[in-house]
């Protein structure tokens, strides 16, 4: 079944392969003694685990912007959206080991005054229902708001920019305190999860892991759904909208089923984000976010999904080295980053790659 | 208690004097008169205060004021009233009437007038009345302006006797005002009919008080009838007023917007370029506006007017730049344009954190730009308010003269219209391109200009206006500048009426939700464009 979805993929199976490498290697360095040069140190690998959740909300915009041609510039919003619906979790985890002891309430609402907990606070103390809000929350968003925005026939800029507006609206409104999560500071100071610490070396070599496993996940699904007949027409939506309407598909519905999935895997990846960064706050939703998603897609290059990958992770690598070595050159460096993928590798890192190999592109 | 107090003050004070010698002024019509205000009872001083003005003592004012604030007192051993100034732990001391020079003195070898509250107000209406047949006219309305802030029944007699000299017609209004509010607690219920009849058109706080108290508390049913009837006229006039203000506040935001959209309008609307990096265009406008009244600090006003021009030629040029350099590659890929101008505009973020400071600078206002104009009591408009208003006005007409009338204007239309069709007619595009686009930037620098004079300046100004602008830009409809005029001032409105109820934050939220339902209604805007040209 993997051997078919990957086939003609060789871009993917060496992916695929590389991000087995990783996860098996990466724990097993990470327990050689510290003094030896091969060693990763347990904050190499949550700030792997960081890329990975990255490199998945990267494959989700991928999949609506290489392969339905939609420049989605908030994604960053179901990415938050499902970290928080993690966070709350992990706040209600939290229980009478906050500052104020409170078994019940968290500690900002415990500061905020507020009695009892908000109707849609209820139920987040199981993992099971938590774990189904992480999907439902982003996807009914996405369902909602793709329904209002396909069907009358948004296109182009005119939707990436009601995107933007939609995750700076979506800020504004969790900034604030009365929203009732946690206001500008957010959700903070978790202790576990399913009983095991978050400071625990195990627990985070463990939620590395699960980045990898659910990053392969993600990327045999959405290769599987672009190798599928509603893949097919999607692409033909992207170079041809009108033309695959006459035809008589109903591009609307292909356009929500695939927005509403790659919402899903957006919120996936931010729920697997939360425990490992150990906060969420509402500068998640901040509009350069999406902006920034997009440019690693753009710079591993467009409807490749590993190139999505490469550019996530290559490029937040570039970020965590500049921001420690030369803080002020960071956005010089993304900006021109920014011009130059456009102007000069329309493809991206993997056009180059599958020129060289004078294989499809 | 506080009257058995009061007694027993006004006892000791009413058995020293037959112990103490008589007050020496050096004018026997004096002595009397201040003998009773430093030793007499309170009744009795406020006696003595009226005989005061009867005499003719020059400068009664003064004397006045000097006892309400203490620098008038008695030497105890001299019995003279004297000027005191104090020198260290000494008063100097002058004659209070020939000014004569009496050397120092410890402090408590002095006395002053003591007074109780009843009578400083007695003191000020004296003041004030006096003030009322000062030769200035400013100080006249001023009297008047402190009567009608305290009204006395007492003032209506005070006010009418000087109501046929006073030559001035506001000092005039504000007296026939004043004699009414005076009357509003005359005794006889006639009168203060009248009066309600003559203070309705008014909305002075103090005639809405006496109102209100009147309509709750008037022994005459009539009366109480009919100032309840006025005090809900001019309770629907305060209303009115009040949405009066909340629509010029939201003019004025609207302005903001319409400033920050308009070179929008242009480079997005007219030419199809999403430019992402036009905060920071604007952002450059305001950092010209800071960098020149640092090179001119004495005069902030004069730098503020010459940073418009200067604006327009920094953010325009560095337009032609970005549209040379990199814009002009991507034309018919608007996400790539997108992604470009993105990366611009961190880049000029960044340009201006590193040269100039990651935090916000100060920028000056000019004099004539702070300072409001009072309509009446309860409407007051701001002169920055009302000015940037007027700006955006003065912009927007420009460009649409530039746009409507000249040749480049022309051009521009037809290069956006039917490219192909324009270079076939010996248009040269690349150029009309670059123009346009150092069009739309430099409105942005102007746009700049302006709000330097509102918000805070720093490195992030343009971003909190980057997505309101495109909003504006669509709600109004693409390549339409009368849309985006009406867009911009309506959202401005609607944001300003709703603030009230939601706060500003959710008014915001709700207005971008708002507009991303009204794009899904008609995603061509307000004002769509027609015809082929609108399809491509």
């Amino acid at each position: 079944m993997i051997l078919r979805v990957l086939k003609n993929d060789l871009g993917g199976k060496i992916f695929l392969l590389v991000l087995m490498t990783v996860l098996i290697a990466v724990p097993l360095l990470n327990q050689l003694p510290s003094e030896s040069p091969f060693h990763i140190s347990i904050y190499t690998v949550t700030l792997l685990g960081k890329y990975l959740t990255y490199a998945l909300l990267a494959v989700a915009v991928d999949l609506v912007w290489g392969y339905l041609g939609i420049l989605s510039l908030g994604h960053a919003a179901f990415f938050a959206l499902g970290g928080y619906a993690m966070g709350m979790y992990l706040m209600r985890q939290i229980g009478d080991r906050g500052v104020y002891g409170n078994p019940e309430l968290p500690d900002f609402m415990v500061f905020l005054n507020w009695q009892e907990l908000p109707w849609f606070w209820q139920g987040f103390d199981n993992f099971g229902f938590a774990m189904l809000m992480v999907m439902v929350v982003p996807g009914l968003l996405a369902f909602v708001f793709g329904w209002f925005a396909f069907r009358s026939r948004v296109t182009g800029v005119y939707l990436s920019i009601i995107t933007q507006a939609l995750t700076y609206a979506l800020m504004l409104a969790f900034f604030r305190n009365e929203m009732g999560f946690g206001g500008n500071n957010g959700l903070t100071d978790f202790k576990d999860i399913l009983g095991f610490s978050l400071q625990a070396d195990s627990t985070r070599l463990g939620l590395f892991v699960i980045s990898g496993v659910v990053l392969a996940l993600g990327y045999l699904s959405c290769r599987a759904l672009v190798k599928s007949r509603l893949g097919k027409v999607a692409v033909a939506i992207r170079d041809a909208e009108d033309r695959t309407r006459f035809i008589g598909y109903k591009v609307e519905h292909v356009k929500l089923a695939i927005f509403t999935f790659s919402a899903v895997l957006a919120g996936i990846a931010g729920a697997l984000y939360v425990p490992q960064v150990g906060i969420i706050n509402p500068g998640e939703f901040q509009p350069l976010n999406s902006i920034e998603v997009v440019v690693w897609v753009a710079m591993g290059g467009r409807a490749t999904l590993y190139g999505a990958v490469i550019g996530a992770v290559g490029v937040n690598y570039a970020k965590t080295w500049f921001t420690a070595a030369f803080p002020e050159i960071w956005l010089f460096a993304l900006g021109g980053l920014f011009v130059l993928v456009t102007l000069l590798m329309p493809k991206g890192i993997a056009g180059l790659f599958s020129r060289k190999k004078g294989g499809e592109s | 208690m506080n009257i058995k107090i009061f007694f027993l003050i006004s006892l000791i004070l009413a058995v020293m004097p037959v112990h103490a010698a008589k007050i020496d002024t050096g004018n026997a019509a004096y002595d009397a008169v201040f003998e009773t205000l430093y030793s007499g009872s309170f009744d009795e001083k406020e006696k003595a205060l009226n005989d005061l003005m009867q005499t003719d003592i020059k400068d009664k004012k003064k004397i006045l004021e000097g006892i309400v604030n203490k620098t008038l007192m008695v030497h105890k051993k001299s019995k003279k009233v004297v000027w005191v100034e104090k020198q260290g732990s000494k008063f100097q001391m002058n004659d209070a009437f020939s000014g004569e020079d009496l050397g120092v003195d410890k402090k408590r070898k002095f006395k002053k007038f003591s007074i109780n509250n009843s009578l400083r107000s007695h003191v000020s209406a004296l003041i004030s009345t006096m003030d009322l047949d000062s030769e200035d006219v400013g100080m006249r309305l001023a009297a008047v302006n402190a009567m009608l802030a305290n009204p006395e029944p007492e003032h209506a007699a005070l006010l009418k006797s000087r109501l046929e000299k006073e030559p001035d017609n506001d000092v005039k209004t504000a007296m026939q005002l004043g004699i009414s509010l005076a009357n509003l607690g005359h005794e006889s219920s006639e009168i203060r009919m009248m009066a309600i009849k003559n203070v309705a058109d008014s909305l002075e706080p103090a005639v809405r008080n006496s109102l209100l108290k009147i309509a709750e508390n008037d022994p005459d049913k009539l009366v109480k009838q009919a100032a309840q009837k006025v005090v809900n006229a001019q309770e629907e006039r305060v209303k009115l007023f009040g949405y009066i203000e909340t629509l010029f506040f939201g003019l004025s935001l609207g302005s903001v917007l319409v400033l920050a959209a308009i070179g929008l309008a242009i480079t997005f609307g007219v030419m199809g370029v999403i430019n992402m990096a036009h905060g920071e265009l604007i952002m450059l406008g305001a950092y010209t506006t800071y960098l020149l009244q640092l090179a001119m600090p004495e005069s902030v006003g004069l730098a503020l007017v010459l940073s418009i021009p200067a604006a327009f030629i920094v953010s325009g040029l560095v337009g032609i730049g970005i549209e040379r350099s990199v814009i002009r590659f991507l034309y018919g890929r608007p996400l790539e344009t997108l992604l470009a101008t993105f990366g611009i505009s961190l880049i000029l973020q960044q340009v201006v954190r590193t040269v100039i400071s990651p935090q916000n600078v100060p920028v000056a206002n000019p004099e004539w730009m702070s300072g409001f104009f009072q309509v009446n009591s309860v409407l007051s408009i701001t002169y920055n308010r009302l000015y940037i208003i007027f700006f955006c006005l003065v912009v927007f007409a420009l460009l649409f003269f530039i746009l409507k009338k000249t040749r480049l204007g022309l051009e521009v239309r037809a290069v956006s219209q039917n490219r192909a069709m324009a270079r076939a007619m010996g248009i040269r595009s690349s150029r009309v391109d670059a123009m346009t686009f150092g069009l739309g930037s430099g409105i942005a620098g102007v746009a700049g200009v302006a709000l330097s004079q509102l918000t805070n300046v720093g490195p992030n100004l343009g971003q909190a206006y980057i997505v309101d602008s495109f909003m504006v830009v669509v709600f109004g409809g693409v390549g339409n500048l009368w849309g985006t005029l009406i867009g911009g001032m309506s959202l401005g409105v609607v944001n300003k009426f709703m603030e009230p109820w939601t706060g500003a934050v959710l008014a915001k939220i709700l207005v971008l939700v708002f507009i991303i339902l009204f794009i899904q209604k008609r995603p061509r805007g307000l004002f769509p464009q027609k015809g082929r040209a609108a399809e491509g």
